[in-house]
């Protein structure tokens, strides 16, 4: 059937609640109905009209001022309601955290980014997100709220399928917590598109630190690559401890890409996944070494 | 569904509206307030057409909700002309030919002028950048690039 993408057909009841307060208890009420959050709209939006996704109660949390902050004193705190585009633009997101930094500018492109959240991008769990990776790879978590209290989980355990996330009902994600970064650590980003503003076919994010020329502690974790961004656990393996070098990081690129589980689909085929995943560890582990100060 | 009141400023001019939770922005701009420069495109966020700016940034108004842009402060294209003095950006896009069949002008129009806002003096590959999200099918992206970059800072537009 055609679907009329000028109007939004479905009916529901919009709130807007103006405390972080007043939307937990309308999360509490709501939370044996059909209510969904409304952030930037930019995934859910085109859900509800595409008639893949229905709900009785819209959420509008964008406004709460409790979930629009951004605190830098101690690695970083983005409330919930942040905008993509203004997480860009901290001089220590640049700086400090350039995997999530290319991971954002990676995105879809300005107006979809001055809509969406961070949040948002985590909460809607699509394997192919591009802030998941590098928020795993800086062992980052989300604090979820709820009337019954408050818990933060490590985002790697958040999401565990497509489209599936451990957030019970009556939870808001309010903040996502990145740790401080160690001197001597280094990160990148890199994804692979048609063009610029796709989704992406496969995207990953290294984390490493470094103590002289042995890498004392990494992360390697791929998107679009399985039901949900993964971490190459036996190349991270291979590269813990080791003096870094050019031909150990073609074993541990060639390691990775034989973890990796892709399927095939619209955007790829396990082939082409399966080879570029191999390059772009590669390249990346070493962006990544290059930025912790490391030499090869 | 029950009616939402918002209140809201458009092109200087403060309105309050009555509009239903389902109600897209992009369809109250064109068919409540009659401001038809912003248009429906693909309506799921891939083409750029339907983009306003709200509180100053680029939004696609085809997926922002009627609901949402209350005390908030929006610009159309209809906005940026004062009187029959065009914007500088309006200038520039017509010296350098830069608009074909017209449909997507006046969101490139918008965030061109965003981008200069936040980045007075961009590369062509920060112009390209930025504006990768608003899509011409006329193709005509040589002219567009050059319109900004005409427009932008130690760039000569004049008026027409």
């Amino acid at each position: 059937m055609h679907t009329n993408t000028k109007i939004l057909a479905q009916e529901f009841e919009y709130l807007a609640p103006k405390t972080l307060d007043e939307a937990l208890s309308l999360l509490d009420n709501y939370k044996d109905k059909s209510a969904r959050i409304l952030a930037g709209g930019t995934d859910l939006l085109v859900k509800m009209k595409t008639i893949d996704l229905e709900t009785d109660y819209l959420i509008n949390i964008k406004n709460i001022p409790e979930l629009n902050f951004i605190d830098t004193t101690d690695g970083l705190k983005i409330g919930a309601a942040v905008p993509l585009s203004h997480i860009e633009k901290i001089g220590k997101v640049k700086e400090k955290y350039p995997a999530l930094y290319e991971g954002i500018k990676s995105m879809a492109a300005i107006a979809i980014r001055n809509m969406g959240t961070i949040a948002g991008n985590i909460c809607n769990a699509s394997p192919a997100a591009d802030t998941v990776p590098p928020l795993i790879a800086y062992g980052a978590e989300v604090k979820l709220v709820s009337k019954r209290g408050e818990r933060t989980v490590l985002v790697e355990d958040f999401v565990t399928g497509v489209g599936k996330t451990v957030i019970e009902a009556d939870e808001l994600i309010t903040q996502v917590n990145i740790p401080e970064m160690n001197k001597n650590s280094g990160s990148a980003f890199s994804k692979k598109g048609r063009v610029k503003a796709d989704i992406a076919k496969i995207n990953l994010a290294v984390y490493l630190e470094r103590e002289d020329n042995i890498c004392k502690d990494c992360k390697i974790v791929l998107g679009s690559v399985a039901a949900k961004a993964i971490r190459a656990k036996e190349a991270e393996g291979l590269l813990k401890g080791q003096t870094v070098s050019p031909s150990l990081i073609d074993k541990i690129a060639k390691k990775a890409s034989e973890e990796i589980k892709p399927i095939d689909d619209i955007r790829s085929s396990v082939e082409y996944r399966t080879e570029i995943a191999r390059v772009i560890v590669e390249d990346t582990i070493k962006i990544a070494w290059g930025r912790a100060g490391g030499e090869l | 569904m029950k009616k939402i009141e918002i209140e809201f400023t458009i092109n200087g001019k403060k309105r309050n509206l009555s509009v239903k939770p389902n109600d897209l922005l992009i369809n109250t701009i064109r068919n409540d307030l009659f401001l038809t420069g912003s248009k429906y495109g693909c309506g799921i966020g891939e083409c750029g057409a339907c983009t306003v700016l709200l509180d100053g940034e680029p939004v696609l108004s085809c997926l922002t909700l009627a609901a949402t842009v209350d005390g908030k402060e929006i610009t159309t294209i209809e906005g940026l002309a004062k009187g029959n003095e065009l914007h500088p950006m309006q200038i520039a896009f017509l010296k350098n030919t830069a608009v074909q069949c017209g449909f997507c002008t006046p969101s490139m129009i918008l965030t061109a002028t965003a981008l200069l806002k936040e980045n007075p003096n961009p590369t062509e590959d920060e112009i390209r950048d930025y504006m990768r999200g608003n899509i011409c099918r006329c193709t005509g992206y040589i002219q567009i690039v050059k319109a900004i970059e005409s427009c932008a800072e130690g760039g000569k537009s004049e008026p027409v």
